[in-house]
């Protein structure tokens, strides 16, 4: 019996990141200022970042990759988890949470999402996603004491049970036609068979979509995202609004590409209405809102139907450009995020747009940076935005979709009314009372390192750039 | 490199007028706020220095050639083979000219007017003072609509910001309106940009031919902007509500400069990257500049408001440019830049001075004027010659370039020309009529007393009025400009173009 233990070098992030969310939840226990807590989670991470950049490889029988894609996802997260905890730190303490697992739970969801995006089997896959989420579900019901985060987490969990029961069923349908849950594997099978016009198969590919459409928040499986964004923890809120949604993708892209790419026909047949149907309904609906989460959530829906087109272009280019997006979209709404919870303060929710109302007056920095986030996420340069989306209308415009460009066009110049909404809420109204910033250095850090990411992607991409399409060759 | 001519001073100058803008408005940014005055002075002087380091453009100016001067290249976003190219030809270089002096005007004329969130104010001036300036001198596709997009930030916050009572709302839909002609501008570039293997170099994409259904798609995909922008008629709407609501110097600068880019991008772009195309569009182009001329110069008849007047004519005299560009020989096209320069200077000295007197009366009812003559002398005469060169009387910078225009749309279609023409009397008669009921019948209670203009308000004025004197006494110092690169667009055009370029030299000969 020759037993070989598998080569653990290409998982070290993971392996690392998990001592790293060990330790934190230990540390809890001895320390009583979280503060501390909360510097060596990011200081761990920053290590942890360290090994993000090995040599590309393979373990565990195929079942977990690591290549470039995976890394560029995992360096998305990483981002995610320091800004987060960065906007955290103070709020945590105002909403009277200031608890240690809170950052464990962040690191484990992160670990998830880590899995996920270098999931080479779709048992990983299910592992990884139920691992982000379920921490995820708690994060969101965090506020233990507001009703509003408990409805949350509650209508987060239900319906993300649902659709991870439709992952369940998908990837059993795909093990019963194949055989195999290899992503490669089940490729190779479907060639081989001549699979492509199995009605099984379509189906197994539908479940598929909608498991992680709802991941994404896609319409029609964005209903969650509207309350559970409201009645999350803000941070979590800019956590959730990122991670997840660029762990979808990662998985989206991985498994469609890869497994499921001689039906490419049948799942870019299916996308498009689902994409087009993402951008009126995030958009329109984002219109009416009051509530600036709310408001956000539904801006969230859009920017993941103008990703989609990167999908639906089912080539590596259009890949590269959703990567790209995703990057981009963490810092702009991150930082959007960050603006928004220095308006919480003690016995002051700070959600309503007309909070904002003669921000300019009274705290105009915090006006002119939010001013620069909204235009980033409405995409006008020389913002960062604009950068991310002309990326993915480049490479969608390529595969031939030119006319479904111009809806999405359409639909980002009608988002610009409801992000100029929060600028004309600042810089053009009165103040009414005068609202108290709750300041703190952490979170200045995070204005910071967001700002000068959007201003800066903005104007010279090219860094980037060059990352997002180094990271999907020869994927 | 053949057809540009790299940067023949030594320095770079578009460079240098681009960014001092922003740098001064990087310094007010660091200035404490309570000093205004501070403030004040460092706009000043920015744009002093700007308009100063833009007149070597003029002087310097080689006007035998129709190639890009003054170009500068560098190696920008690599990856999609971006790259930082500017240059200025005769269609574009007085019109950095002009977004120079604009500059300097705007912060003239808001000394005392802008009292709130000043620091705010002259930034956002000098901010849009950069961009429309970078819109006029870029070369590659993705720097021009950079540009383009970046102006419409401090745009909508000068309008939103510091305009009259109605503001929030105007400003939106400037924005709105611009936005969605911009966008699908840009998939219009896009799908230039990769259909021509990748380059957003806007002097190579020239060099090539599209098929003729391609170009038809993109003329329009070009024209939702373009059009938005000039404004011509039907999406003019945005412009009386910005114009009316917006505080002078916006006024001023969306009258001046940010509606001629709708124009300038017309010359530029949809003429030489899509002939065929712009040919075979030319009886609609034709019909709605008509439409725009007469329907409003009939609507200046009914108006109340000072500001809204003045707006309206915009569009009427907009009509007469992009008839002129249509019209496609060259005294049309000649004329139409000359225009596009005279509406700038004379609509922009007219919202200047109605700024001059809104400061004085806070108000922009017609009926609340009255006697103006007597009681602001001074101002009447500088107003008079203002209204007489929009009117386009002979010797005043407004008769050369109507001249032109009938000249080019006569030849281009007879109808059009006869049509136009009725615009011009008309426009003679709201004019006219709003001087008579400013400046003369009985004093309104409301004015009187009122002191005439200031050393700063006279200050303002007079460079306009030179304007005004000097096109219209001696055009070939402009027209001379324009007439190399002219004649190239022409014969990109249109291959029987050199010909008829030949004829016109001769037309032009006897007018001169």
């Amino acid at each position: 019996m020759n037993f070989q233990l598998p080569d653990i070098t290409p998982m070290m992030p993971e392996l690392l990141m998990t001592a790293l969310a060990l330790i934190v939840l230990l540390l809890d226990l001895l320390i009583k200022k979280k503060e501390i807590i909360a510097l060596v989670t990011m200081a761990g991470v920053g290590l942890v970042a360290l090994f993000l950049f090995g040599p590309p490889g393979v373990t565990f029988g195929n079942m977990f990759v690591s290549d470039g894609y995976s890394t560029f996802f995992k360096l998305i997260f990483f981002i995610n988890v320091i800004l987060t905890v960065l906007i955290s730190i103070k709020y945590i303490a105002i909403e009277r949470v200031n608890y240690g697992e809170y950052y464990s739970l962040i690191l484990f969801s992160t670990i998830g999402m880590m899995i996920m995006a270098s999931a080479g089997d779709l048992i990983v896959l299910y592992l990884g996603l139920e691992l982000m989420a379920l921490s995820t579900y708690v994060l969101a019901g965090f506020i233990r004491h507001d009703l509003k985060s408990n409805e949350a987490a509650l209508k987060y969990f239900l319906l993300g049970a649902f659709s991870s029961a439709f992952l369940l069923y998908g990837i059993s349908i795909v093990y019963g036609l194949t055989g195999t849950t290899d992503l490669r594997a089940i490729a190779a099978f479907i060639n081989e068979r001549g699979l492509d016009e199995n009605f099984s198969l379509l189906l197994s590919v539908i479940f598929l979509t909608v498991a992680f459409g709802f991941k994404i928040a896609v319409a029609p499986f964005h209903m969650w995202a509207p309350d559970v964004y409201e009645g999350a923890p803000t941070s979590i809120t800019a956590f959730m609004s990122v991670g997840p949604k660029a762990a979808g993708f990662a998985v989206l892209g991985r498994v469609f590409m890869i497994a499921f790419v001689s039906v490419k026909v049948d799942w870019v047949a299916i996308l498009i209405p689902i994409s087009i149907l993402t951008m009126a309904i995030g958009n329109i609906v984002a219109l009416s809102q009051t509530n600036i989460k709310r408001m956000l959530a539904y801006s969230s829906i859009a920017h993941a139907g103008y990703a989609l087109l990167g999908v639906i272009t089912a080539n590596n280019e259009g890949l590269a450009s959703v990567m790209n997006y995703l990057m981009i979209y963490a810092f702009m709404n991150i930082g959007a995020f960050a603006v928004i919870i220095m308006l919480r303060s003690e016995g002051f929710k700070g959600e309503s747009i007309y909070d904002y109302e003669g921000l300019s007056k009274t705290h105009p920095l915090a006006a002119v940076l939010m001013l620069i986030f909204m235009f980033s996420l409405t995409g006008i340069p020389p913002t960062a935005g604009f950068i991310g989306k002309l990326y993915i209308f480049m490479s969608a415009i390529n595969a031939g979709y030119t006319w479904l460009v111009v809806i999405a066009v359409i639909f980002s110049a009608i988002s610009a009314y409801f992000y100029l909404r929060v600028v004309i809420y600042m810089y053009m109204r009165e103040p009414k009372e005068t609202v108290v910033l709750t300041t703190s250095f952490s979170n200045g850090v995070a204005l910071g390192i967001t700002t000068v990411a959007v201003l800066f992607i903005g104007i010279l991409p090219s860094f980037l750039l060059d990352l997002a399409r180094a990271a999907v060759k020869g994927f | 490199m053949e057809q540009v001519i790299m940067n023949q001073l030594g320095y770079p100058i578009l460079s240098t007028v681009i960014f001092l803008p922003v740098l001064g408005a990087l310094l007010i940014l660091l200035s404490r706020r309570s000093w205004e005055m501070l403030t004040k002075w460092l706009a000043m002087a920015t744009s002093i220095a700007t308009f100063l380091l833009s007149i070597p453009l003029f002087t310097n100016f080689d006007k035998s050639t129709h190639k890009m001067q003054f170009a500068e290249k560098h190696t920008w976003i690599p990856d999609w083979n971006i790259n930082y190219f500017l240059g200025v030809d005769g269609i574009s270089v007085l019109f950095v000219l002009l977004s120079t002096l604009t500059a300097i005007l705007c912060v003239l004329i808001s000394w005392e007017s802008i009292k709130t969130k000043v620091k705010e104010f002259y930034i956002a001036i000098l901010l849009t003072t950069s961009f429309m300036i970078g819109v006029f001198c870029s070369l590659d596709f993705f720097l021009f609509y950079l540009f383009w997009e970046a102006m419409l930030i401090p745009m909508f916050l000068i309008i939103g910001v510091w305009g009259g009572p109605n503001r929030i709302y105007a400003a939106i839909k400037f924005f709105l309106y611009t936005l969605v002609g911009s966008v699908l501008m840009l998939v219009g570039i896009i799908f230039l940009y990769l259909y021509s293997d990748r380059t957003f170099n806007i002097l190579d994409l020239m060099t090539k031919t599209y098929p003729y259904n391609m170009q038809l798609w993109l003329f329009w995909a070009f024209f939702a902007a373009f059009a938005v922008k000039v404004p011509m008629w039907p999406v003019h709407t945005w412009l009386p509500d910005a114009h009316t609501e917006a505080p002078t110097a916006g006024s001023v600068i969306l009258a001046a400069v940010l509606i001629k880019m709708g124009a300038y991008g017309f010359l530029r772009f949809s003429l030489p990257l899509f002939p065929e195309a712009s040919k075979a569009m030319t009886p609609v182009m034709l019909t709605l500049s008509v439409i725009a001329i007469i329907y409003g110069a009939v609507i200046c008849l009914a108006q109340t408001d000072l500001k809204r007047l003045i707006a309206y004519s915009s569009v009427s005299h907009m009509g007469f440019v992009t008839l002129g560009i249509f019209a496609l020989n060259i005294q049309g096209l000649e004329g139409g830049i000359l225009q596009m320069l005279n509406h700038g200077v004379v609509t922009g000295a007219l919202f200047l001075s109605v700024g001059i007197v809104y400061d004085r009366t806070h108000t922009r009812k017609i009926a609340d004027y009255g006697g103006l003559a007597s009681v602001m002398p001074v101002y009447a005469a500088f107003f008079m010659v203002f209204t007489l060169a929009s009117i386009g009387l002979p010797a005043t910078n407004g008769f050369i370039g109507e001249f032109l225009i009938l000249l080019g749309g006569f030849t281009a279609s007879k109808l059009a020309g006869v049509l136009a023409s009725t615009g011009i009397i008309i426009g003679a008669g709201y004019m006219l009529w709003l001087y008579q009921r400013v400046f003369f019948m009985d004093i309104n209670k409301k004015v009187m007393g009122l002191p005439d203009m200031d050393v700063r308000e006279t200050i303002t004025l007079i460079p306009m009025l030179f304007l005004v004197l000097w096109i219209g006494v001696y055009p070939n110092s402009f027209l001379g400009f324009f007439h190399a690169s002219v004649q190239h667009l022409l014969e990109r055009v249109n291959m029987g173009g050199v010909q008829e370029a030949n004829v016109a030299k001769a037309i032009m000969e006897v007018i001169r």
